[in-house]
């Protein structure tokens, strides 16, 4: 045979060109004339220009991709247990999996929700294709992530907080965080929602940090399965960037939705932010027992996926075609980040609170401490003291952290817009939407919440804008609650009837677990229902007050 | 800095590798399987959607201008007393459904590129060709036309396996649609003279397909989700989808030397009978359900009178499609009748009546 002679040569057959199918294939849409279709999604957006599909891929293609994808993943999985991977894994990593995991299947399945959003307003059926694509992207996200906490729950040490996971979801301060992600997605004006608070912010923008930061992480701790599983969602996004710009580069052209437009960049950066870098902050930076010297923080991490990579490259072209991009909230992101300690403050109400998580937070050590201090300067004087108490308070018959005086802290409020706690107390700031007092952990939350997701925008109508609604301070579902009997409702028990699901170490050994009885006797407080109760010179003192801070005892 | 490391306390995070509270708490214990024990899908799928009556603390946090919550029983003119009953019956998740996506695309790939290897498209009957461009390629815009209803449909379910279940259902359709175009776009290639844009041109303008038409965009114009869902599996698939891929295409290709188009479209009925499984399960929980058994009941028969009398119309301006090949082996009024009788089984196994719109 000669030696250029191959099988596919020989077998070999002239077929569709690409580009002749997917012009084919967006031919399949036409305007219907006799039963119009119902906008049922509202939007105060126009879309004159048809956008493009990018991508040029049909299911013919995507299919088969996808399933070889799937297909190493699964492999992976089994090489994992082949490998006895969760012998040399880092419990610490894992714990924090219970949180990650509980969460990010509802906003995966949102976001194939809202490709009915768009999939019905963008004019030209080319998008459609790449809507449709992304919709079963998400539906597999959404199932595979699923899958993956199911694995973690039978092979991982400690199931306790996987067992409960979507039940947890629905009812831990946490991950209702989390929720305000998902439901952004599918809630409100269909293009703020499924269009730029999904796919040009959170999917363009936070997916990397998401998605490629944190499983680099889990490596590091033994877990190679996180990322396994999500490199291999990420490569979906790819599609779900371009979908978001194609229609985004629609929008644009029209300069009456440029307002609308600077509105919800702002919005949905300022929220990905103060929900994404709180949680995905934590995360890396404590929930790993890497203290690598040379390996990049999440602050740096930041500054490579979001700044340059986002801000710079993505963000800032916008404004040639007459975008005002808020270049000081990018800033002030920043700041929060390496100057305002937010992911250090975040990692710290998550421990004081441990007693109503589903999962166990370990004190940090002193490889920790120097690791941090190496990274963020000035670190230790401010969370050292901090994390010793944690570690002196682990132990059972300790009065929890939360509760305790001679520690220092000061409960936080809770911001009504990202929901994160108000932790940098010096921005903390209030406001009357509709007669009533709401409390909110920055200027821009404020502004999202009284400005943004109202019925009017700088005097022009936006009846589509979606509304803040339900119990968002968490901790006014429990004002007045025995700890213990809130930590019972919310189902945080393990199958003993006494033991916590959540514990603030990593022993695996009866006789060191808080049980019930060792938390009970405390009352939990709504900040916000207390707050409301003042008067307005007395709520003036009082956020004063709060702004100075607090300062966490020398612990002797 | 004082020194407040202690050891690691555990060396192994296996399980197994210590006993204590929760150590064997391995399944989820957060809902009722359907069966004795939960099944994968099932634990992929349910309450991953939650709601204030499954866990949801705070209830909805955003919502509609007008108050509506990100998501509302009100959705749909059904009721139920117990949205979480449903469980897809196909039970499937995302690996189940790329497997059987990519195991069809990958049948009909083969399929196409071994006829044209062996020349079949230039042995099909000229007068069938025709009937092949005008006609399978009208009806692919149908097709196309019920996946993106089920697309916008599974926005606003109230649980997460009614909408699993009917974003399944898109994706086949989607995928039907596409093959159908670029299986005609294949035999062009082969066959010249072949009209790729006569299939819309006929969806648009020929009388025969302005039924269809008609009735597909009933189906995308609804706003009801669930009536979205009820139209295609219920009334339009077997009334129109059905009695055209198998009472017309299937039946009649071979006498006109095509044997592949009859697998081609083979795969739309191998997915057809996994989404009617679906919507049949849930539209009969529906009907017997203790509370509103009787007003859904209500309901179903007024949807399959509104889309059954557009189905049946459909049905009629199709049957001069029948006379157009040049071989006849099937006939327009056997194909109906079996497919009024498929409507009837359909309709019993749900328990509803369907005869005030298939008798008229």
């Amino acid at each position: 045979m000669p030696d250029s002679l191959t099988l596919n040569k020989i077998t070999a057959q002239k077929g569709m060109s690409i580009s002749d199918a997917t012009r084919r294939v967006a031919d399949l849409g036409w305007t219907p004339s006799y039963v119009q279709e119902a906008m049922t999604f509202p939007t105060d957006y126009k879309i004159k220009k048809t956008p493009r599909d990018p991508m040029k891929q049909v299911l013919r293609s995507y299919f088969p991709m996808q399933e070889e994808k799937d297909n190493r993943v699964y492999g992976a999985l089994d090489a994992a247990l082949r490998g006895d991977m969760f012998r040399n894994v880092q419990p610490r990593w894992v714990e924090w999996m219970k949180l990650f995991l509980a969460i990010i299947p509802f906003p995966e399945i949102s976001a194939a929700r809202s490709m009915a959003m768009v999939g019905r307003l963008a004019p030209g059926e080319e998008l459609r294709t790449g809507f449709a694509m992304q919709m079963v992207d998400e539906f597999r996200h959404s199932t595979i992530q699923m899958n993956l906490k199911k694995w973690y729950m039978e092979n991982y040490i400690d199931p306790a907080g996987f067992d409960i996971t979507e039940a947890a979801f629905g009812k831990c301060y946490a991950s209702t965080i989390g929720r305000q992600f998902a439901e952004g997605f599918v809630t409100g004006d269909a293009i703020t929602s499924a269009n730029i608070y999904l796919t040009v912010v959170a999917e363009t923008a936070f997916t990397n940090t998401l998605f490629v930061a944190m499983p680099s992480e889990a490596a590091r701790n033994g877990d190679y399965a996180l990322p396994t599983v999500f490199l291999s969602v990420q490569s979906d996004e790819s599609r779900h960037i371009g979908n978001g710009h194609s229609l985004l580069m629609s929008l644009i052209n029209d300069p009456d939705n440029h307002l609308l437009l600077e509105r919800d960049i702002k919005y949905a950066f300022w929220q990905n932010h103060a929900i994404v870098d709180a949680a995905i902050g934590t995360f890396v930076e404590y929930g790993t027992t890497d203290r690598n010297k040379n390996k990049e923080s999440y602050a740096e991490l930041w500054h490579r996926w979001i700044y340059e990579d986002y801000y710079r490259t993505y963000m800032l072209p916008l404004e040639k075609y007459g975008i005002k991009i808020h270049h000081d909230d990018v800033a002030a992101a920043w700041d929060r980040i390496v100057k305002k300690n937010y992911v250090h403050k975040t990692a710290q109400f998550f421990s004081v609170g441990w007693s109503v998580n589903f999962w166990r937070i370990e004190a940090q050590t002193e490889r920790d401490f120097e690791w941090f201090e190496h990274k963020y300067p000035g670190w230790y004087a401010e969370f050292g003291n901090y994390w010793k108490w944690y570690e002196k308070l682990s132990h059972k018959g300790e009065t929890q952290v939360l509760f305790n005086a001679d520690v220092g802290y000061v409960y936080p409020h809770r911001c009504w817009s990202c929901m994160v706690p108000c932790l940098i107390r010096e921005d903390f700031t209030y406001d009357e939407v509709d007669g009533q007092t709401y409390t909110y952990c920055s200027e821009t939350c404020r502004w999202t919440h009284k400005v943004a997701f109202a019925a009017e925008y700088e005097g022009r109508p936006t009846p589509a804008m979606g509304r803040f609604s339900g119990r968002r301070e968490w901790e006014t579902c429990y004002d007045g609650w025995d700890i213990a009997d809130a930590i019972t409702d919310l189902g945080f028990v393990r199958n003993d009837g006494k033991t916590l699901v959540p514990q603030p170490h990593l022993h695996f050994d009866d006789s060191k677990m808080w049980t019930l009885d060792d938390v009970r006797g405390h009352q939990l407080g709504s900040p916000l229902l207390n707050f409301r109760s003042l008067s307005a010179e007395g709520k003036a003192a009082a956020a004063a007050e709060y702004r100075k801070g607090f300062v966490i005892n020398p612990l002797n | 800095m004082s020194v407040t490391e202690t050891p690691s306390p555990q060396k192994s995070g296996a399980a197994g590798s210590a006993t204590f509270a929760g150590s064997d708490s391995r399944k989820y214990n957060y809902f009722e399987p359907k069966g004795r024990k939960a099944s994968h899908y099932e634990d992929m799928t349910v309450d991953v959607q939650p709601d204030p009556e499954r866990y949801l603390l705070q209830d909805w946090i955003i919502s509609f201008a007008d108050g509506t919550p990100t998501y509302d029983k009100t959705w749909t003119a059904l009721k139920s007393s117990n949205w979480h009953q449903f469980r897809a019956v196909d039970q499937e998740w995302e690996r189940t459904h790329y497997q059987r996506q990519s195991t069809i695309v990958g049948m009909i790939s083969n399929l196409i590129e071994n006829g044209r290897r062996s020349g079949a498209p230039k042995r099909f009957d000229r007068a069938w060709v025709k009937v092949l461009s005008d006609h399978l390629g009208a009806y692919k815009h149908a097709e196309f036309g019920l996946g993106t209803a089920t697309m916008q449909a599974q926005r606003y379910g109230y649980t997460q396996m009614i909408n699993n279940a009917i974003l399944t259902n898109s994706s086949y359709k989607l995928r039907f649609s596409q093959d159908l175009t670029l299986y005609l776009g294949e035999l062009a290639l082969d066959i010249e003279g072949i009209d790729l844009d006569a299939g819309k041109q006929h969806w648009l303008e020929d009388p025969i397909w302005q039924g269809t038409r008609h009735a597909t965009e009933a189906v995308m114009g609804a706003t009801d989700y669930l009536e979205q869902y009820f139209a295609t599996n219920i009334v339009f698939e077997p009334l129109v989808g059905e009695l055209f891929r198998s009472g017309f295409v299937m039946q009649m290709a071979a006498a006109q030397n095509d044997f592949m188009t009859p697998a081609v479209v083979a795969a739309a009925e191998g997915d057809y009978e996994r989404n009617l499984a679906n919507a049949v399960e849930l539209f009969h929980i529906l009907v017997l359900d203790p509370d509103h058994g009787d007003s859904n009941r209500a309901i179903l028969v007024q949807w399959m009178h509104k889309h059954g009398s557009l189905a049946l119309d459909a049905a009629h301006h199709l049957q001069p499609i029948w006379s157009q090949p040049r071989v006849k082996v099937a006939q327009f009024a056997d194909a109906l009748d079996l497919a009024k009788n498929r409507v009837r089984a359909i309709a019993a196994e749900i328990g509803f009546d369907v005869r005030a719109t298939l008798d008229q």
